[in-house]
């Protein structure tokens, strides 16, 4: 357990050293408001639903996923300078390794949902109840810990940045778009709507829209998104130290 | 301590290391020496877990690092032959970090990290981050951290490169002391003839994968007619210079893997 800590420690001390990737967690979610919410938000206002309260909570997404899958890439950064192997030898499980750099991940990530949370905050966004505060960052940790110990599994099969940079890119891009954060679902071709069926992104945006918004996809439920979540972050955690213990040096 | 039987690693058509056998006393310390691209690291890292033999046996302590490599991991330790600290963390949060990792005890980690920066001299440092370190002290921070705890085994995969003098004298005392005062098993490879000869009690000599020649430094001088071991390595070994092969390949796996080829 404390090993594991050490190692979530490492991880969030890395993240408040680098004063860009600070820098990038602000910037990152402002662009993407002002982009979307002067962008399409006009084009919206015809639904009579105010669009930076449906917008949101997809950016909270977004912005969570993007940072949390990319954290694979700290498994090639490590690998490259070296400090995997001291890792990758030290007197303990790797899935217990692989379990402290997911949740080192994943608080990053969180902090990252949260930060642009205050972004849309200042945009113009209301929550509906403040009470549903907490149990959105419930939410919130859970889509990270999934999509970071997706990043893990990648960074351990994949030792080149720039693939792994290609593939992610490749995979996220279509998870965000098909999970409904920046248009409803409805609207989809019913093959689309399948597909948008096993993106785990679909249950983290409703959970999300639900408790910030009180706008909900019309057979999606809060608790059925939120087992949904909890079951795919351990099957991710659990492929991940499966991946990760076959990763050579 | 270690029992290794016809131990064999492949990468594609290259054979790296081809059916070598050995087998190392408790508290015994034991040199690998080659040229570059011998095989000596590639052995090294399938001894400690971070790659799997093609074939070939293994036993560390009785352990099978292949079977059961958690187990294994807890017998040794080892400073690696390039850097793997963290360059975004101080050299005392690097040795913190380790001491954790290794289960050595809060207040001895406290007196043994103290002890050992001060001894290589990077004390003053501690709370700075190591990116802002020459390489030559980050080689000190490497070894002292190898040495914050003290395993069964002690692997050390060519630790002088890039050291200074007084950091080897250093290592070379503390190894001794605790190979005296502990029992504890050393196993180092090294191109450079003297370390092998001053240090272990034993050398093999590694080339192209196989060892050539196996036993103390003065009956390889004997085996090879020669006065000295250096000349006896090279008498062993032929004068031409080594191609890094090994770099070479593992370039060529590292695309392999790009494309899910494992």
């Amino acid at each position: 357990m404390k090993k594991i800590y050490y190692l979530w420690l490492r991880q969030v001390k890395k993240y408040i050293r680098s004063p860009i990737r600070m820098v990038a967690f602000v910037v990152q979610p402002t662009v993407f408001l002002v982009m979307f919410g002067y962008g399409l938000g006009s084009s919206f206002a015809a639904g009579g639903i105010n669009y930076i309260d449906y917008l949101a909570p997809g950016l909270i997404g977004m912005s969570i996923i993007f940072t949390a899958t990319f954290s694979g890439l700290e498994v090639i950064w490590d690998r490259q300078f070296g400090f995997l192997k001291e890792t990758l030898v030290a007197p303990m499980s790797r899935t217990d390794v692989m379990f402290g750099r997911t949740i080192g991940a994943a608080t990053a990530s969180t902090v990252q949902g949260a930060i642009t949370f205050i972004v849309a905050y200042l945009f113009g966004f209301r929550p509906v109840s403040w009470g549903a505060v907490l149990p959105a960052f419930f939410i919130v940790f859970l889509i990270a810990l999934v999509f970071a110990a997706f990043g893990t599994i990648l960074g351990s099969l994949i030792e080149d940045m720039q693939a792994f940079q290609l593939v992610v890119n490749f995979l996220v891009l279509p998870l965000l778009f098909i999970s409904g954060a920046f248009f409803p679902l409805e609207n989809m071709p019913s093959w689309l709507e399948l597909i948008a069926r096993v993106d785990p992104l679909t249950y983290g945006v409703d959970a999300l829209r639900v408790l910030f918004a009180d706008i909900g996809h019309h057979d999606l439920t809060v608790p059925g998104d939120t087992i949904f979540l909890v079951v795919l972050a351990f099957i991710c955690i659990w492929l991940g130290g499966y991946f990760f213990e076959k990763v050579q040096a | 301590m270690i029992d290794v039987e016809n131990l064999t690693k492949k990468f594609g058509d290259l054979t790296a290391v081809n059916g070598v056998t050995f087998n190392i006393g408790q508290g015994e310390i034991f040199a690998f020496l080659g040229p570059n691209g011998a095989g000596k690291t590639t052995t090294v890292k399938m001894l400690t877990t971070l790659l799997r033999p093609t074939s070939g046996k293994i036993r560390l302590n009785g352990i099978d690092p292949v079977a059961e490599p958690e187990r294994a991991r807890r017998t040794f330790g080892i400073v690696f032959q390039d850097s793997s600290v963290d360059d975004d963390l101080t050299a005392w949060e690097n040795m913190d970090l380790h001491g954790v990792l290794y289960d050595v005890p809060d207040d001895e980690r406290r007196v043994r990290g103290e002890e050992l920066l001060k001894v290589v001299d990077l004390w003053d440092r501690k709370d700075s981050q190591v990116k802002e370190f020459s390489g030559g002290m980050k080689r000190r921070l490497e070894i002292a951290r190898g040495l914050l705890h003290d395993p069964k085994i002690l692997f050390l995969d060519e630790p002088t490169s890039g050291l200074d003098p007084q950091t080897r004298n250093l290592l070379w005392d503390r190894i001794r002391q605790l190979n005296k005062s502990e029992g504890m098993t050393v196993f180092l490879t090294t191109h450079y003839i003297e370390e092998a000869d001053l240090m272990a009690q034993r050398v093999a000599i590694m080339d192209h994968g196989r060892i050539i020649a196996i036993g103390s430094p003065a009956e390889l001088k004997k085996q090879a007619h020669e006065e000295r071991l250096e000349d006896a390595f090279l008498a062993l070994t032929g004068k031409s210079i080594r191609e890094e092969e090994a770099a070479q390949s593992a370039q060529m796996r590292g695309m392999g893997r790009m494309f899910g080829r494992r």
